[in-house]
């Protein structure tokens, strides 16, 4: 008999309504039925969660680390696009 | 006779002995995810059984605990199907003993909501939400195993075949589920069935299966006559407690 592995599968995990999904782990699974349910027993078992997302680890395209430089590198010195040169009056609070 | 007290140990016992055998497969899984997930059905039916136990224990009144129930009764004792102490066998035949069970023990426990006994009505309120996700995950094993290879179909074909016989006795009442029956406590194990043939017969069908034609049936554990296997695994599961009586975590 050939032995194949089952496809992998990525976890996304929301822990509260208001919250996004997040990414909890991966796991293997024939089909996206058992992914969700390996996801239940694997990653919810101590009430981490109330809504799973699963998608098969090959769907996800990745930004290469070779190539980090050319695209974060330059945020890097463009200050201005960060909200700090305000001055935030007193009376404002929780900003 | 207690009948109270006999039909709490009836549906605790089951539960214990399921969760035992499931239990089994902790670190034998096939993969590590349905490890998980076996020993995650375990835990919820040895929960179900604590709470059961806890309350014959206050039924009987004197003075045993839980721990009494489950490890200081011998086997004539407990009253569990024959069905729930089969050998796990491969993880085909595991699942094909656990639809068989959960195709029960979901209308059964959705049937004892409604008892007249509060107690009993509350831990059938609360393991339901459990039961319907086993039911649910060993269905949809049952059809990819069945629907599946030309092996795996052979194989839970042949565990369907061997387990048929023991299916009888879940919807034969002993004379406690009479009694209670008759109180407004106990479920009425004839509308159970028609419900457990319907949910069998569709899974069957989406599997590819066979329903055995064999109406051979073995019975005798509501009575506490039991297969060969129950004497083994209380050996294992009672081991501790008897060499070492009182002993606690």
């Amino acid at each position: 008999m050939e032995k194949k592995n089952w496809p992998l599968w990525e976890v996304f995990i929301r822990s509260r309504q208001g919250l996004h999904h997040k990414h909890a782990g991966s796991l293997h699974a024939a089909d996206e039925q058992m992914a969700i349910e390996n996801a239940r027993d694997v990653y919810t078992r101590r009430n981490e969660g109330i809504s799973i997302w699963v998608v098969e680890s090959k769907h996800i395209h990745a930004s290469s680390p070779a190539e980090s430089e050319a695209l974060f590198d330059p945020a890097n010195d463009k200050v201005y696009r960060h909200p700090t040169f305000y001055d935030i009056p007193d009376e404002i609070k929780h900003m | 006779m207690n009948h109270l007290l006999n039909y709490t140990l009836q549906i605790a016992d089951n539960a214990l002995i399921l969760g035992h055998r499931l239990s089994e497969w902790c670190g034998h899984g096939p993969i590590l995810e349905q490890d998980i997930a076996l020993t995650n059905l375990s835990l919820d039916l040895v929960g179900q059984a604590r709470s059961l136990y806890q309350y014959a224990a206050k039924v009987e009144g004197h003075g045993r605990t839980e721990d009494d129930m489950a490890y200081l009764r011998d086997e004539m004792d407990f009253k569990n199907v024959l069905l729930v102490e089969q050998k796990n066998g491969d993880f085909g035949r595991t699942i094909v003993r656990q639809f068989l069970f959960d195709a029960y023990h979901l209308p059964f426990y959705e049937a004892l909501q409604r008892s007249h006994d509060e107690t009993l009505a509350a831990i059938a309120e609360k393991s339901l939400k459990e039961v319907t996700y086993h039911l649910r995950y060993s269905s949809e094993w049952m059809i990819r195993l069945g629907d599946g290879t030309e092996e795996s179909h052979r194989r839970v074909q042949t565990a369907l075949d061997e387990l048929w016989r023991y299916t009888a006795e879940l919807f034969q009442p002993s004379a406690t589920d009479e009694a209670m029956l008759a109180e407004g406590i106990g479920v009425d194990l004839g509308a159970v069935k028609s419900r457990w043939e319907s949910t069998v017969a569709e899974i069957l069908r989406v599997a590819t299966l066979q329903q055995p034609d064999s109406n051979w049936m073995q019975n005798g554990g509501k009575a506490g006559r039991h297969t060969e296997h129950l004497g083994y695994i209380l050996a294992e599961m009672q081991y501790l407690q008897r060499v070492h009586p009182g002993a606690e975590w």
